[in-house]
């Protein structure tokens, strides 16, 4: 178990003593979300920009207009919330090659509660034109993830997470932009997940199996570009998909899987996540919990989406 | 340096010319900031820049980021003259499939290097590579022109704060205060005050300046240049619309271009009879 921000912070790190192209800017919470790492060995290529994520957003436009390979860091909430515009106007228009790492994104903030929880990063930053959205399920794919970015000319938003999240994909895991991976083979129905949710996908379907229900799991790490490939093969052999995300289900990933199934394959659907509200105070655990962002909830839906399709 | 202020008050006259034809043939666009800006964009690619029309991408050049990107014109008559792509490209101003697009789009047009129009922005995006020049151990220079109705979005503020902590002595921000934006005078839509305390306040080395005097635009941005240890902005007076009288001070010329009727007067004002 390792937070994926740590993985980042540990693999930016890497990176930088590898190409020292890179930067990296924060918002003062560099701690937080481990750009401090790189901070402390390469303090001449760090920049903290303070409270202030617009001119961060805008800095790193910069950097990059001169070559340089900018990683820019602060919780998610700031990050698209607070910087939306500055993205738009000077880091995907331009095509910028801007690497935005958010982390803490989320209700497992946790305890600093919904002002902090952003679950409406992801459909605001998919909704630009040429941005890319990763959202890793671990660390290991969220190594893979920072170094695929790092070589990938163009802006790229990833979202992390700010806890210990199990491991679901090996060491050594490779990371492509833009394609999913078949985690579990199933036939009756298949949970298409991201972030966090694919380990509770894969547990639900381990589950499933002493009931005889056959359910496949599908992790897209990218969420846009969409996998269409996958997604279309998931809908059409198993006739049934479960999307699951610690996000609104309003834009993020069972949003894309929706549009994209309904014009083309239209399936039976249901979409896990938050439900168009703002977090709250708690326990990370027992946010999953209150939103029904676990297994549990997973295998309730599967139940029912097959009782739909019957 | 008579003969090469003389020079470059020609080029600019020249330059309004061109603006003022370029912006009746489009009829849209953004005329009194463009002709407000136009003299100071004029001494920094005759005078000061380094940079090479025939390789835009050139390693060696200083950087220009026009914050104020509605004032396009300025910047688009400016390129053509210096040769970055032919003068005729002017006339397809904002026109579908044009690579001059109503706002600065760097993705098509040869010299520009980011991407503005969203007010606020530049002057972040400036200190970003002036940082990003000095970290490569370079010696080249990032300009950003921006208007004083711009200093009212608080992005420019964080900008100034962070120039100023990074001691980005190879940016300079100069201010195109022609006092004017869209709703009317900037004092009375939102007085951003003082606009050189303000710099200054935030650590700026600042030079006040005539905006429209060639021999002051020039001596200031040498000054800026050899100023060590902070960012320099020059706050330069101007007046929008400046050269034709019919739409000096105005601020319904903010984004209205010369009619058919306007066009004669205002290129005679300009020294054109063509």
């Amino acid at each position: 178990m390792i937070a994926t921000r740590d993985a980042y912070g540990e693999t930016l790190a890497e990176l930088g003593a590898e190409n020292d192209k890179i930067v990296a800017l924060d918002a003062d919470l560099s701690g937080s979300t481990k750009t401090g790492v790189f901070a402390k060995k390469f303090p001449e290529r760090f920049f903290n920009c303070g409270i202030a994520e617009a001119n961060m957003v805008g800095t790193a436009a910069g950097l990059a207009a001169v070559g340089k390979i900018p990683f820019l860091s602060t919780f998610a909430i700031f990050a698209a919330g607070r910087g939306w515009e500055q993205i738009r106007q000077s880091v995907a228009y331009p095509k910028a090659n801007v690497k935005i790492v958010a982390t803490h994104g989320g209700v497992t903030v946790g305890e600093d509660g919904g002002s902090h929880q952003s679950v409406e990063d992801v459909a605001i930053m998919r909704a630009i034109p040429n941005m890319t959205v990763i959202v890793p399920a671990d660390g290991e794919e969220t190594k893979a993830a920072i170094r695929a970015v790092a070589a990938y000319k163009g802006p790229v938003y990833v979202r992390l997470g700010r806890n210990k999240v199990p491991n679901v994909f090996p060491a050594g895991h490779t990371f492509e932009i833009g394609k999913g991976n078949q985690v579990v083979d199933g036939t009756d129905l298949t949970f298409i997940t991201t972030g966090l949710m694919t380990a509770a996908a894969v547990t639900a379907a381990e589950k499933l199996k002493a009931e005889g229900i056959s359910a496949r799991v599908v992790h897209l790490g990218t969420i846009k570009p969409l996998d269409k490939e996958l997604v279309l093969q998931a809908a059409e052999e198993t006739g049934a998909i479960i999307t699951a995300e610690e996000h609104s289900v309003v834009g993020g990933l069972g949003g894309a899987v929706a549009e994209f199934l309904a014009e083309n394959c239209p399936t039976l659907m249901k979409r896990v996540g938050v439900y168009d509200r703002f977090g709250t105070s708690g326990k990370a655990d027992e946010l999953l919990k209150y939103f029904g962002l676990n297994a549990e909830t997973l295998i309730e839906e599967a139940r029912e989406i097959l009782s739909r399709k019957k | 340096m008579k003969e090469k202020i003389a020079e470059l008050e020609e080029k600019a006259r020249r330059l309004r010319v061109a603006i003022v034809k370029t912006l009746h043939k489009s009829q849209s666009g953004h005329t009194g900031g463009s002709l407000s800006a136009i003299d100071m964009v004029c001494a920094l690619y005759f005078h000061k820049m380094r940079h090479n029309p025939q390789d835009p991408a050139w390693d060696g050049r200083d950087r220009f980021v026009l914050s104020k990107g509605h004032a396009a014109p300025a910047l688009y008559v400016t390129l053509a003259e210096a040769g970055y792509f032919p003068a005729e490209d002017l006339m397809m101003l904002r026109r579908l499939g044009s690579h001059l697009q109503g706002h600065p789009d760097s993705k098509g047009t040869p010299g520009v290097d980011v991407c503005t129009g969203s007010l606020g922005q530049g002057l972040s995006m400036a200190n970003g590579m002036a940082l990003g020049l000095k970290l490569e151990g370079k010696p080249n220079r990032v300009y950003a022109v921006l208007g004083d109705g711009e200093l009212q979005e608080g992005q420019v503020w964080e900008a100034a704060m962070a120039a100023a902590h990074y001691k980005s002595d190879n940016l300079c921000a100069l201010i195109d205060s022609n006092r004017l934006q869209i709703d009317g005078f900037v004092e009375k839509v939102m007085n951003v005050g003082d606009i050189a305390a303000k710099f200054r306040a935030f650590g700026w080395n600042v030079i006040e300046i005539d905006g429209h005097d060639m021999g002051a635009i020039v001596a200031a941005l040498d000054a800026a240049e050899s100023h060590k240890g902070a960012p320099t902005a020059i706050v330069a007076a101007t007046v929008k619309g400046k050269g034709v009288h019919l739409f000096e001070n105005k601020a319904a010329y903010h984004g209205v271009t010369p009619n058919d009727q306007e066009l004669p007067e205002a290129l005679k004002c300009l020294g054109c009879f063509d």
